[in-house]
């Protein structure tokens, strides 16, 4: 549905060059959920406004439902862009109209009737739930509403595609939820290609079906959410996963911690699960099997798309031999472990 | 003067009522027919300077270099001198320089560029992110400018006219010069060359009431179309 290729984008800023894009390829397919992730200034912003030519690419083309984008005229873009729906973090919502007519403004837009306008902003507000705020203005509404409207807005020329350039990254955890439960709810039920960007993780992991990591304007890694998450290839991907785990020591540890080994003390371990590991209950397997204590500081597991991954943070108790066998028993199953340090 | 005085001399000058009232006539004519043709082109002219501007909706440097420069000079030009030096214009517009028609001509160019300069002010204040989305819609260049931008910097652009009409009236006062009549001239004519401090009295009083009631009328507008 939408085919991004061989695009680059290259911004002036006085004499100096600056490379947002760098030979991107995606190719997201009809009824999909594409996510892509980076960190801020890696370029992201920059692909989605490529898709609908808000940012036109300095090379290459953008393909959305079979048109060549990059080679229309600007009136037969106006046009197509009326197929492809776009929502903000800051909603853009237009505060001089109330709820019905900002919903109403593209069909406006597109000299529709005012009774199919009516018809349809109706529908939407049902769809959005929102029929009891048919008369407000934005500036009375909250963060989740204004996004609320904003979804109902794009939706209303029907759409083929939406895009959501960090739609939900203004919003607080709870409204985020129900943002994204609305937008699964649009692509199942209308069967709309949704891209989407975020600086969270947690976004991805919750609607997205496959994924995109993009750092310093080049696409690093693309593949299904859960294979993305389970087996990343490169440091940019793993990172991305350990900071939505984000996994810190303890201050009080850190006082208290060794680089080597002096006696009386404990090897504080950070154990990494990937979709190598082997699936077993290892913790208390190893303290049977090695007579160790096994003190367990933090812990971020997750379960997505049928694997397990996480991080844990874990201080072993015992004889030191029977330390470092444990180490080498969940290293044999495909357990990433670093020894951060001894504690006191 | 108490207002004790104000209704003697009230009493005693009946003649001077009905030229106190066609003098309001005169300057209610020129303020607004100066204003209402000076918004029908000012409005546009402020809409052509904001979207003209670099990375502006119709980007256009030359036009937006030229508009500014005229702008400039109509804005740098003081009205009493403006006011002597259309005069040639003035006529072949309305075929006399003197009167409350030749009045309105300077006061119309003068006002142009003051409303042009306001318009753009208040379109400066949309957020670029609503024009942005408007585009990503499918929106054209002229529907965001009537859909989008105008609606959005409406508040702005009545307090803008505000401040027109109000700028307005102190212009029409110096029309006098060139027979144009209305309340300044009456007060410079009566009160100031003959005297009567009544006369000056009664018309500041009526130019103060004049503006109170724009200015209230703008602010009641302002906050019926303010949304945000």
């Amino acid at each position: 549905m939408i085919k991004i290729q061989n695009v680059h984008k290259i911004f002036y800023q006085g004499e100096k060059k600056i490379s947002a894009l760098q030979d991107i390829n995606l190719n997201i397919s009809q009824g999909c959920i594409y996510g892509v992730i980076g960190a801020s200034g890696a370029g992201k912003s920059t692909l989605i406004r490529c898709v609908n030519l808000l940012e036109r690419p300095t090379i290459g083309s953008v393909i959305v439902d079979g048109v060549d984008l990059t080679a229309l005229s600007a009136h037969k873009l106006t046009l197509a862009r009326r197929k492809i729906g776009m929502i903000f973090q800051h909603f853009n919502l237009l505060s001089s109209r109330n709820v019905f007519y900002n919903i109403a403004l593209p069909l406006e837009l597109a000299g529709t009737d005012k009774e199919t306008i009516h018809i349809k902003v109706n529908a939407l507000l049902k769809l959005v739930g929102l029929m009891d705020k048919k008369t407000t203005y934005p500036a009375n509404l909250s963060g989740g509403q204004k996004q609320r409207v904003a979804i109902a807005r794009a939706l209303a020329s029907d759409p083929k595609v939406l895009l959501c350039d960090e739609a939900t990254s203004a919003l607080d955890p709870a409204s985020t939820l129900s943002i994204l439960n609305l937008l699964r709810k649009i692509n199942k039920t209308l069967n709309i290609t949704i891209l989407l960007i975020t600086h969270e993780m947690a976004v991805v992991k919750g609607i997205c079906h496959e994924v995109a990591i993009i750092g310093d304007g080049k696409l690093v890694e693309h593949g299904k959410v859960g294979d993305i998450f389970a087996h990343p290839k490169t440091t940019l991907a793993r990172d991305f996963i350990r900071s939505t785990l984000n996994l810190t020591i303890p201050e009080d540890y850190q006082v208290r911690l060794h680089a080597t080994h002096i006696p009386n003390s404990y090897p504080l371990l950070r154990l990494e699960f990937t979709g190598k590991s082997v699936d077993v209950p290892i913790i208390s397997q190893i303290a049977r099997k090695f007579n160790i204590d096994i003190n367990i500081l933090s812990s971020n597991m997750d379960y997505v798309g049928g694997l397990k991954f996480g991080l844990m943070l874990a201080e072993i108790l015992g004889e030191p031999e029977a330390a470092i066998e444990a180490i080498a028993f969940l290293k044999e199953n495909k357990i990433e472990v670093e020894v951060l340090g001894y504690v006191v | 003067m108490s207002f004790n005085f104000i209704l003697q001399w009230w009493e005693s000058n009946a003649p001077m009522i009905q030229l106190l009232i066609d003098a309001l006539g005169q300057t209610l004519n020129m303020v607004f027919a100066s204003g209402l043709i000076g918004f029908a082109l000012g409005i546009p002219l402020g809409v052509l300077l904001h979207v003209s501007k670099k990375k502006g909706l119709l980007e256009n440097h030359i036009l937006n270099k030229v508009l500014g420069i005229i702008v400039n000079i109509g804005r740098s030009i003081p009205f009493i001198i403006l006011l002597v030096a259309i005069i040639p214009f003035t006529r072949f517009l309305v075929g006399s320089s003197i009167g409350t028609a030749a009045a309105i001509v300077p006061l119309t160019i003068g006002a142009i560029p003051f409303i042009a300069r306001l318009v753009e002010g208040a379109l400066l204040e949309v957020p670029s992110g609503l024009v942005e989305a408007a585009q990503a819609m499918g929106a054209t260049p002229l529907q965001i400018i009537c859909k989008v931008l105008l609606p959005e910097a409406l508040p702005g652009i009545i307090n803008g006219i505000i401040i027109t009409l109000v700028t307005l009236v102190g212009y029409s006062a110096m029309a006098g010069t060139v027979g144009g009549g209305g309340l300044g001239d009456v007060g410079i004519r009566y009160g100031y060359q003959r005297f009567d401090a009544g006369v000056m009295l009664i018309t500041v009083i009526m130019l103060v009431i004049l503006v109170q009631i724009i200015q209230s009328l703008g602010d009641h507008l302002v906050k019926r179309f303010d949304h945000r």
